[in-house]
């Protein structure tokens, strides 16, 4: 049964991504996109790391793919277009393809561990009896790392401030609302009622 | 233990505390117009933080369960970098103000950029190492494109971000060969993984590593992007690209080499004396030709990374500490020349080209001499301090048996001293101009480039001084 369920999720995976690629329309390439990430969910729920299948589906499916999709609905990209000029790159995508692979030789086929690898690994996966392994996550990401966690805010941080200090801009020329202005404006001199007599005018 | 921990990280800490209340100060209150004087107050938390890192302690201090370390080391390295960053904000408060660019944001990213520094030459552990590589990374890809109505300064800010980003990738795929052997991410304990022979991943990782680390002390052949982006990004900036990331990224560089890989010292040699040699050559050869002086100085700066390298590559304590000389009198050269690049105005335009120097010497005969004891030690003649800096890396590499690299280093120095001396005949020797760039320039500007000049020849009678610490510095990295 398990292995069933692996080879589904599996298949389903690698049919996800190979679509994703040919495709013509480019939002059932986005569609395809979130088989693809559905499946690796459902593949990391097997490895027994449900979390991180669930911040998968959360963040990749939730926020990135539906990002995707409105960027593809939204912005007037020229597909056709774009697909004509796939076959120009076909030769750096085989490359890349070659070095994949060879990585995956290294690492399955040539790879060396030093002989105290195994004793220095500084977090173990917990037995999933003696904790969940969210909790676990959570007491490294706080606690152990609680340093680096705290790090990353600062760059998030400096990416915030950059993004501002890179795209906002205060226009003089418009006009703008000021709140208190609006709130402190006595009615009675604001406006004047007249009483207008029929065709006269004022 | 938190109250230990935060005491071993408080520098850090004060800093980015600091950096985010002026940000939060300076948004509610009056905004651009508190920049003058955030720059100021900037500088002074920078210079109270040196003081009190350079005399303040003396141990060597763990925390956060190892993932930072607080060594003589990273102390020597964190006070070159907090000086020479005060030194590159108060400089830039004039030009930045004539352009519009004094913008409060720029001194608290310069703080955080300044966090991510001293973060990163305290690492311990290859994700801290990374942590505070792109904090500072990405504070300064926003400062390279500040000036966004210059196509220049945005496609300088563009390249940096592009490249940064790959050589953030090559770093991270090396770091993830490394712990795949080690097991771990901690430095001591890849050093205890890897001794003897190592294995074919663990070069990889090396190397992968070793090419990340290049990309950020722009050594040749990973120096790419360093001319565009000095050329382009406002003159200030540039200062701060050529002094205080340089510093922390070798420093990081020393780090992890004595660290992490102390144990495989003869695989890391020949990387490190390549990259040395190929730096040296490149930088000297190729400022020929420049006519911009940003550039040349881009192309100065790789030379000079270069001969930083030399000690490094000799792998041992006395190249640690004559590596980290080196950098002080590179970082004090650099501090002078800049000032004096922004100097160089003419109607309210900075002037680049090397012509625009002719006959400078009549127009300003005290500074000029300045510049003439810069651009000397630059090129390393005797007696001046940049001549010592250079002796150091060249003994440190005859003493660790690369002979033939310290011959080569005095033969790139003898080529590069070409470029360094050329400018000087320009302002003493050179045609008369009609319009000649007058004498002028904020105050803060004309005291640094006299106070660097005077430097050059009066540091050599304190050099005793930074010695000792250098090589307490490297005593602690080497084990």
């Amino acid at each position: 049964m398990i292995v069933f369920a692996f080879y589904l999720f599996a298949l389903s995976a690698i049919a996800g991504g190979f679509f994703t690629v040919v495709s013509r329309n480019p939002v059932h390439s986005v569609l395809w996109l979130i088989l693809a990430f559905l499946s690796s969910a459902g593949l990391f729920v097997m490895l027994g790391a449900e979390f991180v299948a669930m911040l998968l589906i959360i963040v990749y499916v939730g926020a990135v793919a539906v990002l995707f999709l409105f960027v593809v609905m939204m912005l007037d990209v020229d597909f056709v277009a774009l697909k004509a000029e796939m076959a120009r790159y076909v030769p750096l995508a085989v490359m890349i393809g070659v070095v994949i692979l060879m990585q995956l030789a290294l690492a399955y086929g040539a790879w060396d561990t030093a002989e105290i690898a195994s004793s220095q690994l500084a977090a173990p996966t917990p037995a999933l009896d003696d904790i969940h392994n969210t909790a676990a996550l959570g007491y490294l990401l706080y606690d152990q790392y609680f340093l680096l966690f705290q790090l990353a805010g600062l760059i998030l941080l400096v990416a915030m401030v950059g993004a501002i200090v890179l795209t906002l801009r205060h226009r003089t020329d418009v006009k703008r609302q000021d709140v208190l202005a609006q709130m402190y404006r006595d009615p009675a001199k604001a406006m004047e009622l007249r009483d207008v007599k029929p065709g006269q005018g004022l | 233990m938190m109250s230990a921990d935060l005491a071993t990280l408080a520098p850090e800490i004060v800093i980015a505390l600091y950096a985010m209340a002026a940000l939060v100060f300076a948004v509610y209150t009056r905004k651009d117009a508190l920049a003058g004087s955030l720059l100021w107050v900037t500088a002074a938390v920078f210079v109270a933080v040196a003081v009190y890192l350079g005399f303040g302690r003396d141990t060597t201090t763990e925390a956060f369960g190892g993932l930072v370390v607080d060594d003589s080391f990273a102390r020597f390295a964190k006070v070159i970098i907090l000086l020479s960053a005060a030194a590159v904000l108060v400089m830039g408060q004039g030009y930045l103000a004539g352009r519009g660019l004094l913008r409060f944001e720029y001194p608290a990213l310069i703080a955080l950029a300044v966090v991510g520094m001293m973060v990163m030459v305290s690492a311990k552990n290859l994700m801290t190492l990374y942590m505070g590589l792109e904090l500072q990374s990405l504070s300064l890809y926003v400062v390279a494109s500040m000036r966004r109505d210059s196509l220049r300064s945005t496609e300088a800010g563009m390249k940096y971000f592009v490249l940064g980003a790959l050589s953030s990738g090559l770093l991270l795929y090396g770091s993830s060969l490394v712990y795949g052997f080690a097991g771990t991410t901690q430095f001591d304990g890849i050093i205890a993984a890897a001794q003897g022979q190592a294995p074919l991943g663990l070069l990889f990782g090396l190397v992968f590593v070793a090419s990340g680390l290049a990309f950020k002390v722009s050594a040749v052949p990973f120096h790419m992007w360093t001319p565009d982006v000095y050329e382009g990004s406002p003159a200030p900036v540039t200062a701060f690209f050529a002094t205080a990331p340089k510093v922390a990224a070798v420093a990081l560089f020393a780090r992890v080499m004595h660290d992490a890989f102390g144990g495989i010292v003869g695989d890391w040699q020949q990387i490190v004396a390549l990259l040395s040699l190929l730096s040296m050559f490149w930088g000297a050869i190729a400022a020929i030709g420049q006519t911009n002086i940003k550039r040349l100085l881009a192309y100065s700066s790789i030379a000079h990374m270069g001969f930083a390298l030399m000690g490094l590559a000799s792998g041992t304590e006395f190249g640690v500490s004559a590596m980290l000389i080196y950098m002080a009198i590179y970082v004090t050269m650099n501090v002078g020349t800049f000032a004096f690049v922004m100097l160089l105005e003419r109607d309210g335009q900075l002037v680049t080209d090397i012509s625009a120097l002719h006959m400078y010497a009549m127009q300003a005969p005290g500074k000029a001499l300045a510049v003439l004891a810069l651009f000397f030690s630059l090129a390393g003649v005797p007696p001046f301090l940049g001549f010592f800096g250079k002796l150091y890396v060249l003994r440190a590499a005859y003493d660790g048996g690369l002979a033939w690299l310290a011959i080569a280093g005095v033969i790139a120095s003898v080529i590069g001293a070409y470029y360094y001396l050329r400018i000087v005949y320009f302002m003493y020797f050179g045609k008369e101009q009609d319009d000649p760039i007058p004498s002028g320039g904020t105050l803060v500007n004309q005291g640094l480039v006299t106070g660097c000049g005077i430097a050059m020849l009066g540091g050599v009678l304190v050099l005793y001084y930074v010695e000792i610490p250098a090589l307490a510095a490297a005593i602690s990295l080497v084990q």
